[in-house]
């Protein structure tokens, strides 16, 4: 038996016997003893909490082992301790809440019964310690090749999405069966689900509008392949060419990625809605009519693609780097033409970033909230429509999900579709032979459809953020240019007093939240989901598929879904965390490991395994194989989910809105409040700071990782080759 | 392998350590707090948080949200509620709170001092919820955009109608906004079922678009997107304090309104502060706040100074609006779907 597993039974025992079982009010100060031993599950269980005590049977099967040394049957104790434990702590949990029973079945018994609050640290300590202990078990029964690193890792994922994904959307999906009293009623879910508004195609044959479904698809698919596109042109770019703007071009492709939502939208209408800046200059100048055609399909389109356009960058910026020159030299050794080695070597080893840069494009679009709320016009999209069946005048929990349960399978549907696309092929290029070879310059008219599509683009990117500083700095923009700083000073006002500096503006309470927020889900999104990567890439366990298919799930909910789903299933014991910043946290890691995932993925399958094994052969451990060669390849991938997920909780909006407190009020939700209000100017001035902090942030994150240098040389270069320059 | 065992423990120790950080969770329930839902703008949330906090010392926790949020957060956290009071928005979701039971009865020492139209809403709710200010709905118009298109002054709901305004008039979409429905309700009541419909049908001609919010016409309109927005009064005064070049008017046929309305939570943990707070914000030393924060309404206590700015509600024609028909679920469900088969699908 192993010191870490005879550290977790220690702990699990630590859990139950002197840490507080139970999680404190809010308000009530603990004393010391309330920390150690006086609330702990052993005294609550002796003194009335009877349904503690049963989970010392499974912490006493976990010692068994531990006296009887390293024999075998020492894990099959092992594995009943942690079922039995797991069991034990769910079962009593869920039954007992916050005014007794939670099944009326059990309310026979005794009416209304046993009460109790939400799990503290020993509680959670415990379980997990279970979760572990069960996990060890199975690797010492052989699971995973008995590597009980995997296992435990398997295992704490599957745990955490089962808990903050599985588990809050089961009880809002469960709504959709549910008529206005809650009963189950399979026929109104029919009903609701066959909805003219929804799947009706009356724009094919008339004037009339169609179904919010293939209004929603239609939007998903053009912003999936522009933002390929885009995409791919600016990676090419940034890699292959000589281009002297490289920097520019990075840094401009990545501002609409941290640029707060209802921004790009305001902007967009600032320049082209019907009094908008560029809308005068083509009407004086010529005569063009002014028309509202931002406001639709062609509005949410463009802000859209500015949004999502760095997302496809990001992820295929890796892999186009990844792909190894050997193999286009070696098809322009066998006279190929430039053209013909770009079509048939360059491009299909780029099918995994391609597709998966085409499934974030896809998803991004339908869970996008801001943009069509703001744009949308009479195009309706299944997000704004699921926001306001929510809170809109019709108050429809059940239609919100029904809904829901569409989006979900529309971004179910493309994830499968990219795995077939797929196929079984290997894309592997990164290896640990010799790797020599000058990257193929970009083919004459590759390069020239790059040129056309990224530069005009980067253009109106700029133009866009021209706008959007100059909206930060007049009175209101479009209407009064007088330049002034007064958003800014009533935003971030700093009053010097004799207690020292205080922080008067109104804006900086959900900007020290953002920021605390942001900054703690950031690290942990990218550890988990670059964990969960290696897993699905590097190991094989029954069950992959749908463990992968898990972890996908979170980021096809739309925002609004989770933020209520969360509401729903946190407010209650036994996990009682809503008012908290650890459910903003949760919130953010679960919603944004995908992204973590899909590049840890798209990078991973360009490695070859065998520079794990070498590492291993040469006396490796295989901790020291991730930390020393893996993680050091990876390095774009960390990056990427790093930027993303701290990103994403500085600008996520649709998610939060139903999670903020007085104390954790997001800089999002205030941007919101101030759009709604009206003041552009404060809401631009806001956004420009936050645009700021961001860009700052990112350029630490780059700098902290670093870049990732394989060994190959560029044109210019004649130094001699080395294998994999991957240590640091 | 002791080291990579070491690196395995210290990983998933960091990992609980930082989830167990966070996890003490509760609600404010110490002596002198209060947690509020605020359902009107910002500015006015704080500034209401801050006098009664000067004038209590009850420390507040305040959280902004549209009305609409703020009953869908009610109703998820009923099983548990976090809040105490919730303070403004529209009546319709505190009416259907009401209705639903997620709200408590209150009758509050200064029900004296009320309006008459303040203390309907609070008998028709069964006393669970209070009027604190009332907006007459209205519309208003682009002056600027008017002059150069040639269009003359519109005054009444007839007026908007006409073909010249055709693409310019912009209402948000009743499904999503209580404003949109104030105005589907009103013109129901004001022409009858039918003719309604017929109106909202013609209307529909002159519509660019159906917003999400209540109040985007009124900004769309400051902006010169749209030539006419319909919108509360009250919401279209505050564009034109901050200078856009806009009229409001009050439509000659007469119109109905909102009444911004105030409803203590079942099931509050600070239920003493609450009603501390209820009865103050009764009071015309509350209630003067609001036009402080730039919020133009109509205050509930006879003796609250009107804002000189506000529309005056005595001279608007106002229907006698049936909030307890109008605000029940069942009758707005079947609004709301007639007006999606027969209004918003017309081709234009």
């Amino acid at each position: 038996m192993s010191r870490a597993t005879v550290g977790w039974i220690v702990l699990g025992w630590v859990g139950y016997v002197l840490l507080p079982w139970y999680g404190f009010e809010r308000g009530a100060a603990p004393s010391l003893t309330d920390y150690f031993v006086g609330g702990s599950g052993l005294v609550r269980g002796l003194a009335g909490a009877w349904w503690l005590l049963p989970i010392l049977v499974p912490l006493l099967l976990a010692l068994r082992p531990a006296l009887a040394g390293s024999r075998p049957v020492g894990s099959s104790w092992l594995v009943a301790s942690g079922l039995l434990g797991l069991a034990l702590v769910v079962l009593q949990g869920f039954l007992i809440g916050l005014n007794g029973w939670t099944v009326d079945a059990l309310k026979v018994f005794a009416d209304p019964g046993p009460s109790q609050d939400g799990m503290g640290f020993g509680a959670a300590l415990t379980a997990s310690a279970f979760l572990i202990i069960l996990c060890h078990g199975l690797a010492a029964r052989g699971w995973c090749r008995g590597d009980a690193f995997v296992t435990s890792s398997i295992g704490v994922v599957i745990a955490l999405i089962v808990i903050f994904v599985f588990f809050p959307v089961s009880t809002i999906l469960a709504s959709a069966f549910a008529d206005d009293g809650g009963n189950f009623a399979p026929l109104t879910f029919l009903t609701k689900f066959m909805d003219r508004s929804i799947w009706g195609l009356d724009c094919l044959t008339g004037e009339l509008r169609c179904g919010v479904a293939w209004n929603t698809l239609f939007l998903g698919v053009l912003v999936a392949f522009g933002t390929t596109a885009l995409g791919l042109a600016f990676a090419l770019i940034a890699t292959r060419t000589a281009f002297r703007y490289k920097k520019l071009l990075r840094v401009m492709s990545v501002l609409p990625i941290i640029t707060p939502p209802f921004v790009i939208g305001l902007a967009l209408i600032l320049l082209f809605g019907r009094s908008g800046a560029l809308s005068a200059v083509l009407f004086e100048w010529f005569g063009v009519p002014r028309s509202r055609w931002i406001y639709g399909l062609p509005g949410i389109l463009i802000a859209q693609l500015l949004a999502f356009t760095p997302i496809a960058f990001l992820v295929l910026i890796g892999v186009v780097q990844g792909i190894s020159p050997t193999l286009e030299e070696a098809s322009q050794t066998l006279r190929a033409k430039s053209w013909t080695t770009f079509l048939t070597v360059t491009l299909p080893l780029m099918r995994p970033g391609l597709a998966n840069a085409f499934l974030l494009g896809f998803v991004e679009s339908l869970a996008d909230f801001g943009n069509p709320l703001v744009l949308g016009g009479n195009y309706e999209v299944l997000s704004t429509k699921i926001f306001f069946a929510v809170v809109g005048a019709q108050q429809d929990q059940g239609r919100a999900a029904v809904l829901s349960i569409i989006l979900l399978a529309f971004t179910l549907g493309a994830f499968w579709l990219q795995h077939a696309w797929l196929g079984k092929k290997v894309y592997t290029t990164v290896t640990g032979k010799g790797d020599a070879g000058i990257p193929l310059p970009l083919p004459r008219r590759v390069a020239l459809a790059s040129y056309l599509t990224a530069i005009p683009w980067a253009v109106f990117t700029l133009a866009i953020y021209v706008i959007i500083v100059i909206g930060a700095f007049v009175r209101s923009m479009g209407r009064d240019y007088t330049p002034t700083l007064e958003h800014f000073i009533t935003a971030f006002r700093i009053e010097g007093t004799e207690r020292g500096l205080y922080f008067s503006g109104s804006a900086w309470d959900s900007f020290f939240a953002t920021m605390k927020v942001a900054a703690l889900s950031a690290p942990l999104t990218a550890a988990i989901g670059l964990l969960t990567a290696y897993l699905l890439t590097r190991q094989r366990f029954s069950g992959q598929r749908a463990f992968e298919f898990g972890t996908l799930l979170s980021f096809a909910i739309p925002g609004t879904v989770v933020g209520v789903s969360y509401i729903l299933a946190f407010n209650v014991p036994p996990i009682e965390i809503t008012g908290t910043g650890f459910i903003l946290v949760m919130c953010f890691v679960f919603r944004n490991m995908p992204v973590g995932v899909r590049s840890g993925i798209a990078t991973l399958s360009q490695i070859d395994k065998s520079l794990d094994e070498a590492s291993l052969t040469l006396g490796a451990r295989s901790a020291t194989t991730m930390r020393r060669v893996v993680l050091p390849l990876l390095r774009p991938a960390i990056v990427a989910s790093l930027v993303y997920s701290f990103v994403r909780a500085m600008t996520a909006v649709s998610a939060v809105i139903f999670l903020v407190t007085a104390e954790y009020n997001m800089a999002t939700t205030y941007i919101v409040g101030r759009v709604e209000a009206g003041e552009f100017g404060l809401a631009i001035a806001y956004s420009t700071a936050l645009i700021l902090v961001m860009l700052l942030a990112i350029v630490a994150i780059q700098l902290a990782v670093g870049e990732r240098r394989l060994g190959r040389r560029s044109a210019a270069a004649n130094a001699p080759a080395v294998a994999v320059e991957a240590l640091p | 392998m002791s080291k990579r065992r070491h690196l395995i423990a210290a990983s998933m120790l960091a990992g609980t350590v930082t989830a167990f950080s966070f996890m003490s969770a509760g609600t404010a329930q110490a002596q002198g707090a209060l947690v509020m839902y605020c359902g009107v703008q910002e500015e006015w949330c704080r500034a209401m948080t801050t006098a009664f906090e000067r004038e209590t010392g009850v420390k507040v926790s305040m959280t902004r949200k549209s009305a609409g949020e703020v009953f869908a957060q009610v109703k998820a956290e009923a099983a548990n509620p976090r809040a105490d009071i919730w303070w403004g928005g529209t009546g319709d979701p505190h009416m259907q709170a009401a209705e639903e039971g997620l709200t408590v009865e209150y009758k509050s020492p200064k029900m004296g001092e009320l309006q008459d139209w303040a203390v309907r809403q609070w008998e028709q709710s069964k006393n669970r919820t209070v009027g604190i200010y009332s907006g007459a709905l209205g519309f208003g118009y682009n002056t600027e955009l008017v002059k150069s298109n040639g269009i003359p002054e519109p005054k009444c709901w007839a007026d908007i109608l006409g073909a010249k305004l055709k693409d310019e008039v912009q209402v948000a979409d009743p499904n999503s906004s209580g404003t949109a429905y104030t105005l589907l309700a009103t013109i129901v009541q004001l022409m009858g079922e039918d003719k309604g419909f017929e109106y909202l049908k013609s209307l529909h001609k002159n519509v660019n678009q159906y917003t999400k919010s209540g109040a985007a016409p009124a900004k769309a309109m400051a902006l010169g997107e749209t030539t006419v927005g319909i919108a509360f009064m009250h919401d279209i005064v505050t564009m034109v304090v901050d200078k856009a070049p806009i009229k409001v008017v009050a439509p000659c046929e007469g119109t109905g309104f909102e009444i911004g309305s105030m409803s203590i939570i079942k099931g509050a943990k600070n239920l003493d502060n609450a009603k501390k707070f209820y009865d103050w914000a009764l009071t015309p030393a509350a209630q003067k706040i609001g036009a402080e924060a730039k919020s133009y309404q109509v205050p509930s206590n006879k003796s609250t100074p009107v804002p000189a700015e506000a529309p005056k509600l005595s001279e608007i024609k106002l229907i006698n609006f049936d909030f307890a028909k109008y605000g029940s679920s069942e009758e707005r469900k079947r609004l709301l779907s007639k007006w999606d088969a027969e209004v918003k699908n017309l081709p234009k």
